[in-house]
């Protein structure tokens, strides 16, 4: 567990990250938390010979409202969304979705940007961040640009970010009284991830479904938001029956995973039931 | 001799453990924390195959990078012996086992190249610069095909992958199954285990060259044999070896033994004349460290109509590994020794084959070969009752023996020391209410609930000993000594790691001197100081190491009593020992301090004639028969059926472990036992692909119980002291582990039985649960 060699870059601004990412292009690595990037290393997974570490990046850190959103900054770690008084408040799906992330030590050093970034298949954050429609604010050498959750994963470990460009913020729109979250999830037992995840915002208009919005983890190569059990529920009353129906259309269209921790028909019937039971619970 | 006190202060206390304020402040040292001036740092390369001819090894470029002082293959190890093993079993077929490979690699992790540098960060980069040209070769990974005809061969000389094979008949078994009522059969396969002790190996080597002595810190439970094992295969004089296991962060098992790493690090360190150091990584850890259970058991039992088991027959396949560590094919021998469990049946037949296969040796660990057994008979029970439509609990009190019936020579041939099953038993559904759980059952079920209640009553072996039945010596040795101002030493021949005998040793000593516990210092562990000894396995320290020191404090009591009542013209048989003063029974005045004739016995001015100065006594004790604890385990769960979940409500264990020195010590081995035992009912499992890559090589695929997953543990004892030592202990360290197992499967299997299932397959993952919930439903 002894890592290769490499050097350290310690920045204190963000054009100083983004000019060394320039610099070293492929050979460099970003290091937030750690909590991905140094494991791969100790197995020599990865063995980048830069090492850019963002923690000292003051803007990057913090939670704040303004214009009805939550701003997440990157470098914000899992324990502090979990136990921030504004989150708990005005999105408390994502205090409910940190508290399930890993133990105390990984809470307190693994950020939600690191964590987004990293885009492992069974992360926790991404379903609470498809379902939230929430917006990704990356700064590269061209600015700043904004992207959509849904646009952001792309598959394995793949996502939008370019090599050269850093995660800084989350922009979370804070929904309104009659909406309601929910983060369900099994938990693989050796290494805590999702076995299976399922993050639910739902908005009722009296007994009836208004919107919905699934986002699932831990299922397919990618966390995906199931659409055809959003657009099956719109509008359709909120009772046992329709759920269920609904929740059987999460696997639709999705290529489920199999290992030596689940089966992919294992995985299909979690992520109905769990989607069954997520439904369940924000529409009660 | 001085008689054995009876418990007075100490003894049966629950006294927090001695040795935690140091291990929770960081302040004791493991091997990685002993810094020698000018340490080498030393890595292993290993095997990426699982089966490999070796056509050849470059290792010219690691040795070129800078900061590498050598690098060795199995070439220059010289004369350096073999790994041994200690198992004498009829027609066992021994493979060699080099400490670096020799022109084959066996399993993944095998050892093939060590390089020491000057640190370990530049030893760990000189791995990549070795080149090693394999020839991949057929893997054997699996038990059922391992044994077929035309399975490859790990050694191509033995002609079959059998190690070897051991029957045990007894009675009549084939009439027993003619006549049964009902014959019952299943196949269980008891899976691989990995011990995972919280500190991985290490071993850190000295060669003093003018002296011409070796030491050798080592994370080991058993220095004195890992001492004369390095005398003969490193070739230096057993007198000028010395063995330290420091603070020894667990070994369950696996930190009994002698490990290549011991064998390579000592003998580069000899070469090299500087101390030389190998921690071991997790990663290692994983592969290369011993691993546990691991059977496949094809199993029959003869049932009558009442209840009544007669006959019980077993085919049981254990995996071996690619060679054998100290003990490797002795471990499931104790599986076919206790397959009977605590029941009374006459007619038993097992076949035991051991199988080579290209994988890491398997070997002792917590239990070893008796939660397999267990696990045996306390499915086959609950398949019985299920056959004859019996409840768990009555089929069981149908086949215990009765409590008068003690001491028991069971057909395997081995001699129950002490038991009362049938109170344990009875405490246990007691505790958990039983009759009413099952009508909670019934009722929850109409509701499409799924409660399940497991029972596991066990009965099981250990306080290893006597030296018949044990490799290398089944005693205990123990020096206890009186200093001059008064605080006593003791020195054990165990080498506890985690136990607490510094504080249930030291309880002992205070009571039976009378003395504070502060003044009692237990020292293990340190082949330099101690008399030899055999060390801490096989729930053994108490009722073996414990009964040594015990006798030799009555010998030093003896003497002490003489010196005291010569200082107070009293008769030394008329003495006690208490609260710091060396007195006449019965008259409180006529005392004298016990410092002051510890500073007399050794100023020796005024000692008795005849007598000798010094207070320090030395006794080594071999037991007449181990001791068997037992007890009941019930389990009580909810499975979510659509899922596959568990969810555990309540665990009751009652133990009987015999006399009892410190009840605290004792939940803390019942509770991490039962843990570990629920660890392979429910989440642990190695696995290894086709090609012999074990794909849980981390703690992010091997899953081993956490804190948050455990119920609470509702635990209790009943009291059957054992004959065999005189303290009535028995042994504490795995019987939760063996107990717990087939408790927590019978309890799931019970609770999906409206379903039709009859076993699952462990670690009973909530994939495997709602597979077998799928599959029975058709
Ligand atoms: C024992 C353990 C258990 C865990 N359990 C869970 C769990 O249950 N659920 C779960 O979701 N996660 C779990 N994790 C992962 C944890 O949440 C990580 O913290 C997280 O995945 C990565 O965040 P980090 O800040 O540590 O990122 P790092 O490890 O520092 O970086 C991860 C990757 O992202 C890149 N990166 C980081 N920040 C940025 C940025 N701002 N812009 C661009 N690239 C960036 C890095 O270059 C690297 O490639 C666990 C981790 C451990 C060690």
């Amino acid at each position: 567990m002894i890592p290769g060699s490499f050097e350290y870059f310690a920045p204190t601004a963000l054009d100083e990250a983004l000019s060394l990412l320039q610099e070293h292009g492929d050979d460099a690595k970003v290091l937030a938390g750690g909590h991905s990037l140094i494991p791969t290393m100790k197995l020599r997974l990865a063995e980048p010979a830069v090492i850019i570490d963002i923690g000292r990046i003051g803007g990057l850190k913090g939670i704040s409202e303004s214009d009805g959103k939550l701003v997440i900054g990157a470098l914000t770690t899992h324990h502090e969304l979990e136990s921030s008084d504004l989150v708990q408040q005005k999105v408390p799906l994502l205090a409910q979705t940190a508290a399930e992330i890993g133990d105390v030590q990984v809470r307190n050093k693994g950020t939600i940007g690191g964590s987004l970034a990293h885009a492992d298949p069974a992360a926790d954050w991404p379903a609470a961040i498809l379902a939230l429609d929430a917006d990704l604010q990356i700064a590269g050498p061209n600015g700043e640009r904004s992207v959509k959750a849904t646009d952001f994963f792309q598959g394995l470990y793949e996502t939008d970010l370019g090599d050269d460009e850093i995660l800084t913020a989350i922009h979370v729109s804070i929904p309104d009284a009659n909406t309601k979250g929910t983060y369900l999830k099994l938990h693989q037992v050796a290494s805590g991830f999702a076995l299976t995840g399922v993050a639910v915002v739902l908005t009722k208009s009296g007994d009836t479904c208004q919107s919905v919005a699934v986002g699932i983890t831990g299922v397919s190569d990618a966390p995906y938001r199931a659409s055809a059990v959003e657009s099956e529920l719109t509008g359709a009353a909120l009772d046992a029956e329709n759920i269920a129906a609904a929740a059987e259309r999460s696997v639709d269209g999705i290529d489920a995973l199999e290992d030596i921790h689940a089966s992919q028909a294992y995985r299909q019937n979690l992520a109905k039931v769990y989607t069954r039971r997520a439904i369940e619970s924000a529409a009660s | 001799m001085a008689t054995i006190a009876a418990p007075t202060r100490m003894v049966g206390a629950p006294i927090k453990r001695r040795e935690d304020p140091r291990l929770i402040q960081g302040l004791s040292h493991y091997v990685d924390d002993i810094r020698l001036v000018g340490t080498l740092h030393c890595a292993f390369l290993r095997s990426d195959y699982a089966h490999a001819a070796i056509n050849s090894i470059d290792t010219s470029a690691a040795k070129e990078l800078p900061g590498v002082v050598t690098v060795i293959t199995a070439e220059d190890l010289g004369e350096v012996g073999d790994i041994p093993c200690g198992a004498e079993i009829p027609d066992l077929k021994v493979p060699g086992h080099p400490a670096l490979a020799v022109g084959r690699v066996r399993f993944v992790g095998e050892a093939v190249a060590a390089v020491v540098a000057t640190d370990a960060y530049i030893a760990r980069d000189a791995l990549d610069l070795i080149e090693v040209d394999y020839e991949e070769l057929p893997a054997v990974t699996n038990l059922d095909k391992a044994v077929e005809a035309d399975s490859p061969l790990i050694y191509d000389d033995f002609g079959d992958n059998i190690g070897f094979t051991m029957p045990l008949e007894a009675g009549d078994v084939d009439a027993a199954f003619a006549e049964a009522d009902h014959v019952v059969s299943q196949r269980f396969v008891n899976q691989r285990l990995i011990p995972n002790a919280m500190e991985t190996r290490g071993v850190l080597a000295e060669y003093l060259p003018g002296e011409g002595t070796l030491t050798v810190w080592s994370s080991t439970q058993v220095p004195h044999i890992l001492k004369t094992q390095l005398a003969l295969i490193a070739n230096v004089p057993e007198q000028k070896v010395r063995v330290i296991a420091p603070e020894v962060g667990g070994g369950f098992g696996s930190k009994l033994n002698v490990y290549p790493e011991e064998v390579v690090v000592s003998h580069l360190a000899i070469q090299l004349r500087k101390p030389v150091k190998w921690t071991e990584k997790r990663t290692e850890n994983f592969t290369t460290t011993i691993h546990g259970r691991d059977q496949v058991n094809y199993v029959d039992v003869a049932v009558n109509n009442d209840g009544t088991i007669t006959g019980i027959r077993a085919k049981i396949l254990a995996d071996l590994g690619a060679s054998y560590q100290l003990l490797t094919p002795l471990i499931p021998t104790l599986t076919n020794l206790m397959i009977v469990g605590c029941y009374k049946i006459p007619n038993v037949q097992i076949e035991l084959v051991g199988v080579l296969t290209n994988k890491m040796a398997t070997d002792a660990y917590r239990g070893a070969g008796r939660p397999e057994a267990t696990y045996i008979i306390e499915r086959m029970v609950d398949l019985a009752a299920a056959q004859v439509g019996m409840d768990a609990k009555d089929i069981r009190f149908k086949n215990f023996p009765q409590p008068d019936e003690f001491p028991l020579e069971i057909p395997t041939g081995i001699i129950y020391d002490s038991g009362n099953y049938q109170e344990s038993f009875n405490k246990a559904l007691g505790i958990v209410d039983y009759d009413s759980l099952r009508n909670q059952q019934v009722q929850l079920r109409q509701q499409g609930r799924y409660l399940g209640i497991g029972i596991s009553t066990y009965a099981e072996i250990c306080g290893m000993g006597p030296s018949i039945a044990m490799p290398a010596g089944g005693w205990e040795s123990s020096t206890v000594r009186v200093e001059p101002t008064g605080k006593i030493t003791v020195l054990t021949g165990v080498s506890p790691h985690g136990q607490g005998q510094e504080t249930t040793f030291a309880q002992m000593i205070a009571d039976e001197f009378g003395v504070d516990i502060d003044d009692v210092a237990v020292i293990h562990g340190d082949t330099g100081r101690q008399p030899y000894g055999i060390g801490t396995f096989g729930s053994r320290a108490t009722a073996v190491g414990g009964t040594a020191m015990v006798i030799a404090a009555g010998q030093v009591k003896e003497k002490m009593a003489k010196f005291a009542a010569h200082l107070m013209e009293a008769n030394p048989d008329d003495l006690v020992f208490e609260e710091g003063s060396i007195l006449v029974e019965g008259s409180p005045d006529q005392a004298v301090d016990f410092v002051a004739v510890a500073l007399e016995a050794h100023v020796a001015k005024n000692l008795p004639p005849d007598t000798t100065p010094g207070l320090e006594a030395t006794h080594f004790f071999e037991p007449s028969n181990f001791t068997y604890p037992f007890g009941a385990h019930i389990a009580v769960v909810e499975v979510d059926t659509d899922t596959g979940e568990i969810d555990i409500q309540r665990y009751v264990c009652v133990d009987d472990i015999g006399n009892i020195i410190n009840p605290l010590l004792v939940a803390g081995q019942v509770h991490g036992g039962i843990a570990q035992g629920l660890g392979q009912a429910l989440y642990e499992g190695a696995v290894y692909d086709e090609s012999g890559q074990l794909l849980t090589g981390s703690f992010m695929d091997y899953a081993v119980p956490k804190a948050t997953q455990m119920p609470h543990f509702e635990t209790d004892h009943t009291v059957t002291p054992s004959p065999v030592n005189p303290m009535g202990v028995k042994g504490v360290g795995e019987a939760g582990t063996i107990g717990s197992t087939p408790c927590m499967v019978n309890a799931v299997v019970d609770a999906l039985s409206p379903f039709g299932v009859k076993d699952i397959e462990m670690p009973l993952t909530p994939n495997r649960v709602w597979q077998a919930i799928q599959d029975a439903k058709g």
